[in-house]
């Protein structure tokens, strides 16, 4: 049993040669990016203030997490899309139990939820910034509505596909109903739940974002307009994006993690 | 009266519980059970159907597919409420899941994400047995079905057969004094499944609970039976309780004996009318010792009154020198 757990582990852990593997074409692409950026640049003679080239990003990116302009936004941002995540989850978490499980639930709330879905979050904002101010409750709220959908119906979809003999077996033992809910429906929509929680982290960056320019003074939505209407500082408006596209991916690969983490072994 | 010093009968005490610890057997009384479902296909299930089940009895219900034999199951453990009469398990009417009774499925039905002693300790998790317990509860029953060294093992590795043995495991957790069993190795094949009824017999001496089994089978249903119920088709009713004088504890080459051919013959006869492909081609597939006369000719006779029965459906036929 020790021999096989052991070999078990080597397989899932991916030796030197598979991560050399796995990261090649990512470094292959990325430098092939960065060359065709740069040929751009030589070829078109743009300025500096139209496309700088990548290296001077990367200075001004460097410099702006140096000299700590980059701090305050980013930790600002980072905070909105994690609280307003975890809100818009938890929330939709709920609902989506609750609309699995009841049709009329599902019949009643369903127009809204697609209406809520179809209506652009862009138009809703400065609505929300109007009823909620300018601070951190009007972005959480943004983020909410955004990661909410794809989270619920996720939920939803991955409870009512959890085998119904599973539920007869639970019953067998007496289980409660909310023993069913926690042991067996969550659990077993674990899987779906994920991927719509996949989806949703990306989203609320989005939502963060969105939120910052329909009011706000700090997060990285609000240093792009700064950097682009008062100081024409295009670099670092470049150094921005690039920040938050790193945040964007390093949530998501936590999440990749996490679900590995959770249902890799199934 | 001290807390601790619960008498015996107060519904599952699981301080003192082992798996070797003789249950009493469930007297289990089913008085005019009478079932239809409604809906999009309304149908009259069960018909007035009465049965008692001695304590450590074990008793086999046999009928054609799709009489009810399951649904009565359910109706016994208390998972489907009848329209009319009732159930009693030691005198106490049965109202819902019933905490006295496990249940062992067509399929195991673990659950996926846990591993065979989460899963085994499951029902436990379900009743909040304190933890020490359920694992000491859960290694003497993955011990008592040979397991212990599967325990960490996720059912997705396991086969068929060892899945269904976790199932059986998590189904006697809660000491449970009935044990309703729904045709529960009739996805395995016919050697394993021998092999299995006679694990069945020697947990079931080692447990002491009564059983009720669902099977399509004849002789399954001969060899662990005390009793063999035959259904009619649907609307079910008790055509006939056979009862099986066996001397315990049985082997299967007890299978072979000749008091064995004649009460298959005796449960046969009152199912030959009842038309139904599924009761033939299990006979056909399951083993009526070669030899023996009366074990073919039935199956044989309803083939030949089934008008437009292909010839290849005709189990027999190859090995048949007439």
């Amino acid at each position: 049993m020790s021999v096989r757990a052991g070999a078990s582990v080597t397989v899932r852990r991916p030796g030197p040669r598979r991560l050399a593997a796995t990261v090649w074409p990512i470094v292959l692409s990325l430098a092939v990016f960065v060359v065709v950026w740069q040929v751009v640049i030589v070829v078109s003679g743009f300025p500096p203030f139209v496309l700088p080239g990548p290296l001077t990003v990367l200075q001004r990116f460097v410099k702006a997490w140096a000299d700590g302009t980059m701090w305050p936004h980013f930790s600002t941002t980072l905070i909105e899309v994690l609280l307003g995540f975890a809100l818009g989850s938890t929330v939709a978490l709920i609902v989506g139990v609750g609309l699995a499980r009841s049709r009329l639930a599902e019949r009643l709330l369903s127009p809204y939820l697609v209406a809520a879905q179809a209506t652009p979050v862009l138009a809703l904002a400065p609505l929300i910034a109007l009823w909620f101010g300018t601070g951190l409750f009007s972005k959480l709220v943004i983020c909410t509505l955004i990661v909410f959908f794809p989270v619920a119906v996720a939920t939803m979809v991955g409870i009512r596909s959890v085998d119904k003999r599973l539920l007869e077996m639970a019953r067998s033992f007496r289980a409660s109903g909310w023993q069913i809910v926690t042991r067996i429906e969550v659990p077993g929509a674990l899987p779906a739940i994920l991927g719509g929680l996949r989806v949703g982290i990306t989203l609320a960056v989005i939502g963060a974002i969105v939120g910052e320019w329909a009011g706000g003074d700090t997060g990285l939505g609000i240093l792009i307009n700064i950097a682009r209407a008062s100081l024409f500082d295009t670099p670092l408006m470049f150094a921005t994006l690039m920040t938050l596209a790193l945040m964007g991916i390093s949530l998501y690969l936590v999440m990749i993690a996490i679900e590995r983490r959770l249902v890799g072994e199934r | 009266m001290d807390p601790l010093e619960q008498p015996e009968t107060a519904g599952p005490s699981h301080a003192d519980v082992r798996p070797n610890a003789p249950v009493q057997g469930a007297d289990v009384r089913a008085d005019h059970v009478s079932l239809s479902f409604r809906g999009v296909r309304p149908a009259h299930v069960l018909d007035a159907v009465s049965l008692s089940i001695r304590p450590r009895e074990v008793v086999a219900l046999i009928g054609p597919n799709g009489c009810g034999k399951s649904t009565l199951l359910r109706v016994l453990g208390g998972l489907i409420p009848a329209d009319a009469g009732h159930v009693l398990i030691d005198g106490d009417p049965v109202t819902g899941p019933d905490p006295r009774v496990g249940v062992v499925f067509q399929e195991p039905r673990l659950l996926p994400w846990l591993t065979a002693e989460e899963n085994v300790r499951f029902p436990m998790r379900l009743a909040g047995w304190p933890k020490a317990q359920q694992a000491a509860r859960a290694s003497d029953l993955l011990g008592l079905v040979g397991l212990r060294e599967h325990a960490s093992a996720r059912p997705g590795t396991l086969s068929g057969g060892t899945r269904q043995r976790v199932a059986i495991a998590r189904a006697l957790a809660l000491q449970p004094s009935l044990l309703l069993l729904d045709e529960p190795f009739s996805a395995l094949d016919a050697l394993t499944r021998e092999r299995f009824n006679a694990e069945l017999l020697r947990l079931w001496e080692r447990t002491g609970t009564s059983i009720v089994l669902v099977t399509h089978s004849i002789p399954e249903a001969i060899f662990l039976a005390d009793r063999v119920v035959v259904l009619s088709p649907r609307p079910a009713r008790v055509l006939a309780e056979i009862t099986v004088d066996l001397p315990r504890p049985r082997r299967l080459t007890d299978l072979d004996s000749a008091v064995v051919s004649s009460l298959a013959a005796d449960v046969r006869s009152h199912l030959v009318d009842t038309t139904d492909d599924a009761i033939a081609m299990e006979e056909a597939r399951l083993a009526i010792p070669a030899g023996l006369p009366l074990g073919g000719a039935p199956a044989r006779r309803h083939a030949e009154t089934e008008p437009g029965t292909p010839a290849w459906f005709d189990p027999f036929r190859p090995e048949d020198p007439q």
